[in-house]
């Protein structure tokens, strides 16, 4: 275990249990509005002041990392899912057209930044939770298919892969049983890395208005909604970027953490 | 060399094609007809069908297509559906804003970072490193819009050394135009300047364990003179791979930032064209972001055959 | 006054022991060799020569150059003296230039550094240098890259590097185990004519006792960072003091018995095999051209018979290998394997391949890391169509475990529990489990210590009687090859040059390029006729 390890997953965790929490239990109802109580400081009962509707900032920021993280995690997940066996295969198959092919796919993936991509679905499909999830999900696919790719070559180099080749076995077999495994410690590094990614690129894409639609409370909307009443509530747009920093800095943290403690050799990439 | 850059220039075109098909046909898909969205639901069907002829809508698919690839080959773009100018024109004063203000930030966060990595990598492990890296560490992971909110709360709202916001234009003088596009360029940058800096660091430590380096200590180099003459041509492959994706960030990333500050960038215009369906807009414009991340990786692709002779004897 | 006088240096990194009163001196015109198994520091005394330790060493003791003293020279003056009174040469020529650099501007630079010159002289120098090396100007020019030299040529880059400057003491870190054995006897000669033309001290660092015996006027030994002997040459050779030493040139030169062959009768046959590979188009629409890999090759090798196979890096070995092993397809002719093919259609036939296994060089990379060492060596069972289960498996795995000397309970453990030479015997004993006719040994015991060497060697003749193993050994090690087999075939340019019965291939070699390959490998001198003629030096 390492510094980094412990406060990154410290950090990380109080948001993850703050997004369960709020499933049970939150001190407001986040969207309660209370006029009267508008734009209070922070301080007692509001923790963390009061929005213009007087709503319960807390409240929100513990509702939002609900949208954060969901939105973040199933992006991950769609990456991985599909960029992960693109990457096995690809490398089992080196050189051929099929390896061409996909590595041609992800370059092309990636001419399109995940907010272009964004864009595009929105133009067709309308803004929504849905839609940014898909955006940064393909925007991951690309990532996870290039390392694991890069991982399994040099493990294809190896004497291990060749004595189960001599023992007959394919490569998808081979790639499951023995390559899968070697690249796991990688794909947990980077799936964190991506993961804190995700998180502000839902922000983003909810500040522009691409993301989770209201009433769902997303922190990159708090933060659109804070733009005009900055200069006379600052706490209005402090608290929720406040609070991606601290969860974005606690998963990389993490990761690094984690990079130190399975294998400091790892070659991770962050854009 | 030649060989090296017509095969890359090939894949280009490639690319191109397979992205301005992709982004064809997904605008394709998109339900809502522009024509009956244009002139309303109570348009009569003679004069949406007119509109659609007049809009080259009624022809079939792969004529359209054929008709934006080739026009956009000659620099026609199409026309508006909603303002109904030509959007080449639209598209041109729009970059006029967020071309320099991405070239601009990545100046700025290269200019930073290159610094910064150097500096960290040189004292390894030492006070110094171990604030850059703490420095690029909440760098990395600072949104740069809401960085956008700080800079405009501060050096805006409070000290008034800046606008808040606008873009008055280019005619009323470089100095002008440069200076509203400050802090737009500042928060854009400092965050890639975070992931640069730790790029730049940890590629000059990979190369500080190679065997050559060794080698060139064991002539009578000093550290200072290795890290300088053996080092850094070989760290910058791994650099100049960064920089170029994140020329495509910033670009896109500028449309973020373009919100912030209320700039009349390609960002905002894309924002309009969507609210308004105005959807040959959106895929010109996408279509040219695009076709910029993949005209810049090209030339990162030569820059590495500059920077390595092992690439350019690969012809 | 010696040129190099290290004595009772001592060192450590992160509180662990590395050297322990080293004490050696080096004479202008000497070749002192320091030999000694891998862990012994003999790697590490030549950097702290140089006072390029890592960061974290920490050393006392005391190095002379002369009468500078090393230890406690600041910085910039041990910049001034390496590469101008101190050269180096090291291992990895493969690595050890920078590949963006030209070898004209890397071989001037070590001239310019110390300002020793203006650079239009240093540019001749250079140019001088790069001759005296064997790089001549018509085919070398200062322009070439790394990338388009062998590695033979650049060690010679980095010698030249090491000694534009003619240092006076130039060292030499296992300069020549990367190359093949004629490269290496031409470095060998470089390196004694260059001691010789300019009087400088060598300090070579190698563990190969045939390449110390051949070059050294001294010889140092080493064993986990002690010296424990050191002697002239011939005198340590005829009177090896301590025990150490002995065992070293003994597993050097170990050979081992091996059972009579049966009576020939074709296990695998190899039929006018040929296989090319396309080479990358050097002009766009010009035929890109092919490099033939493997040119009609025949042979045969007999049940129960141990075939060497011998040649340089590049002779097309791994091809073959791959080929007879069902991995690539060839092009033209056939493998057999008990009147079988290897390769039917596109597909490797599968019930020949349960009848082969093989054993490659790299004890580290050779196994799966996250898996325990019965499911490693339970892998050739996926070949069978009723593998043994339960019980019948954990026989068959303990079986094969204490075959090769290991423990049953070995099962249970994961390979970064092992040593080098315990990972080389669990891969025969991966190979042994489904009981193959044929297996292939590929480079098995080339990364391995001489002492390791020897137990894996006598673990294999053992084998060959309570087995009855015929394998096939391919390695570029040729004392090693002649020990353990009955017959060899030599391979050259993808060729089959000569093959024969060892004996009569090693003492009587036709082929011109068998001849010279025997000339070039180093040989140790026979002990027992040195000690009996003393006289003859």
């Amino acid at each position: 275990m390492n510094r980094n390890l412990i406060i990154g997953g410290l950090l990380s965790s109080l948001f993850v249990l703050a997004a369960l929490l709020s499933f049970v239990w939150t001190p407001f109802d986040h969207a309660a509005m209370d006029i009267p109580a508008k734009l209070k400081l922070p301080g007692a009962p509001h923790w963390f002041g009061t929005d213009h509707f007087g709503r319960d900032m807390f409240s929100m920021i513990m509702v939002g990392a609900r949208t954060s993280i969901a939105v973040a995690l199933v992006a991950v997940g769609i990456g991985m899912a599909l960029g992960v066996p693109l990457g096995l295969t690809a490398a089992a198959r080196k050189g051929s057209w099929l390896d061409e092919l996909i590595m041609r796919g992800n370059d092309l993936v990636f001419a399109f930044p995940s907010l272009v991509i964004a864009i595009l679905i929105t133009a067709v499909f309308g803004a929504g939770a849905l839609n940014a999830i898909i955006a940064i999900g393909i925007f991951n696919i690309p990532v996870f298919a290039r390392i694991t790719r890069s991982a399994a070559l040099s493990l294809w180099e190896r004497d291990f892969i060749l004595t189960a080749r001599v023992s007959g076995k394919s490569s998808a077999r081979i790639s499951f049983e023995h390559i899968l495994p070697n690249v796991m410690n990688l794909l947990i590094v980077q799936g964190t890395i991506q993961f804190s990614l995700g998180i502000l690129a839902e922000a983003g894409l909810s500040y522009v208005g691409l993301g989770a639609q209201p009433p769902t409370p997303s922190w990159g909307r708090m933060l659109a909604d804070a733009q005009t009443m900055v200069s006379f509530a600052p706490h209005l747009a402090l608290v929720p970027g406040m609070a991606i920093i601290l969860t974005v800095l606690g998963l990389n943290l993490m990761g690094d953490g984690l990079r130190d403690y399975l294998d400091p050799r790892l070659r991770v990439v962050r854009t | 060399m030649l060989r090296y850059a017509l095969k890359r220039l090939l894949s280009l075109l490639l690319s191109l094609a397979v992205a301005s098909l992709v982004i064809f046909f997904v605008i394709e898909v998109a339900p809502g007809d522009p024509a009956s969205f244009m002139l309303g639901i109570n348009a009569q069907p003679e004069t949406v069908a007119a509109l659609r002829s007049e809009l080259g809508l009624d022809v079939a698919k792969w004529q359209r297509y054929l008709d934006w690839t080739g026009g956009m080959l000659t620099g026609d773009f199409g026309t508006s559906y909603t303002y109904r100018t030509p959007v080449a024109e639209m598209i041109r004063d729009r970059l006029w804003v967020s071309l320099p203000l991405a070239l601009y930030a990545l100046t700025l966060s290269t200019a930073i970072a290159f610094p910064a990595g150097i500096y960290a990598a040189s004292r390894r492990g030492k006070p110094g490193d171990i604030a850059v890296m703490g420095a690029t560490q909440i760098g990395v992971a600072v949104p740069n819009f809401w960085f956008a909110m700080m800079l405009v709360l501060i050096f805006a709202v409070n000290l008034r050394w800046f606008s808040a916001g606008g873009f008055a234009g280019w005619d009323t003088g470089v100095w002008t135009g440069i200076r509203s596009l400050t802090l737009p360029a500042i928060s854009l940058a400092l965050p890639q300047a975070a992931i640069l800096a730790r790029v730049m660091r940890s590629s000059l430590l990979d190369i500080l364990g190679e065997d050559f380096m060794r080698t060139a200590r064991a002539k009578g180099l000093s550290r200072r003179q290795a890290l300088w003459r053996h080092g850094m041509r070989n760290a910058l492959i791994p650099v100049l791979t960064i920089i170029g994706l994140q020329f495509s960030f910033l670009l896109a990333g500028s449309i973020i930032i373009e919100q912030v500050f209320y700039l009349p960038g390609l960002g905002r215009l894309v924002f309009q064209s969507i609210s308004s369906r105005d959807l040959i807009v959106v895929e010109s414009v996408v279509m040219l972001l695009v076709f910029s991340v993949i005209l810049v990786n090209f030339l990162v692709d030569l820059a590495y055959a500059l920077v390595d002779p092992r690439l350019r004897a690969r012809t | 006054m010696s040129l190099l006088t290290i004595s009772d240096l001592s060192l450590s990194i992160h509180k662990i022991r590395i050297l322990s009163d080293v004490s050696l001196t080096v004479e202008p015109g000497e070749i002192v060799a320091v030999t000694g198994e891998s862990g012994s520091g003999k790697s590490m005394t030549a950097l702290a020569v140089m006072q390029l330790l890592p960061d974290r060493a920490r050393t006392t003791g005391s190095i002379r150059l002369n009468r500078t003293e090393l230890t406690a020279l600041p910085e910039p003056n041990l910049c001034a003296i390496r590469g101008s009174d101190i050269g180096m040469v090291f291992q990895e020529p493969m690595t050890a230039l920078n590949p963006v650099k030209t070898i004209g501007d890397q071989v001037i630079e070590t001239i310019l550094v110390h300002k020793a010159m203006p650079p239009a002289e240093a540019r001749a120098r250079a140019r001088d240098v790069l001759d005296r090396v064997g790089l001549p100007a018509d085919r070398f020019p200062l322009s070439r890259y790394p990338h388009e030299l062998s590695g033979g040529q650049r060690q010679r880059v980095v010698i030249a590097m090491a000694i534009a400057l003619r240092p006076k003491l130039l060292i030499a870190d296992e300069p020549t185990t990367a190359l093949d054995v004629t490269t290496q006897a031409q470095i060998l000669d470089l390196l004694k004519g260059l001691v010789a033309d300019y009087g400088m001290g060598l300090l070579m660092i190698t563990h190969d006792l045939a390449v110390v015996a051949e070059m050294a006027d001294r010889i140092v030994v080493m064993r986990n960072g002690v010296v424990v002997e050191t002697g002239q040459t011939r005198s340590l050779l005829t009177h090896m003091q301590h025990p150490y030493t002995r065992m070293l040139f003994e597993a050097s030169g170990h050979r081992v018995k091996l059972p009579p062959a049966p009576e020939p009768q074709a296990l695998l046959q190899v039929r006018n095999v040929s296989r090319d590979y396309r080479l990358p188009r050097t002009r766009l629409l010009a035929d890109p051209g092919r490099f033939r890999a493997l040119d009609d090759v025949s042979f045969t090798l007999n049940r129960g018979e141990r075939l060497g196979l011998v040649g340089e890096s590049g002779c097309g070995k791994s091809t073959l290998t791959r080929a007879i092993l069902g991995l690539d397809p060839v092009q033209e002719g056939q493998i057999l394997l008990d009147e079988t093919p290897v390769f039917s259609g596109h597909r490797a036939n599968s019930a020949v391949r349960r009848k082969m296994q093989v054993v490659f060089q790299d004890p580290f990379g050779s196994f799966n890391p996250r898996h325990r060492v019965e499911r490693l060596i339970t892998e050739p069972f996926f070949l069978l169509q009723s593998p043994p289960t339960g019980a019948e498996r954990q026989a068959a795995i303990a079986e094969s475990l204490v075959a090769v000397g290991l423990k049953p309970e070995d099962g249970g453990k994961y390979i970064h529990e092992f040593s080098g030479g315990q990972r080389q015997r669990i891969a025969i004993a991966r190979a042994l489990i489904i009981r193959p006719e044929l297996i292939v040994f590929d480079e098995a015991v080339s990364a391995l210590d001489v002492s390791v060497r020897a137990q894996i060697l006598d673990l294999l003749a053992d084998l060959c009687v309570a087995y009855n193993l015929s394998y096939l050994f391919i390695s570029h090690d040729l004392s090693v090859v002649r020990t353990v087999t009955d017959r060899v075939l030599v391979m050259k340019s993808g060729r089959i040059v000569e093959q024969g019965d060892t004996e009569t291939v090693f003492t009587a070699p036709r082929h011109p390029y068998t001849q010279s390959l025997i000339a070039a490998a180093p040989r140790l001198p026979d002990l027992e006729s040195l000690k009996r003629s003393p006289h003859h030096a």
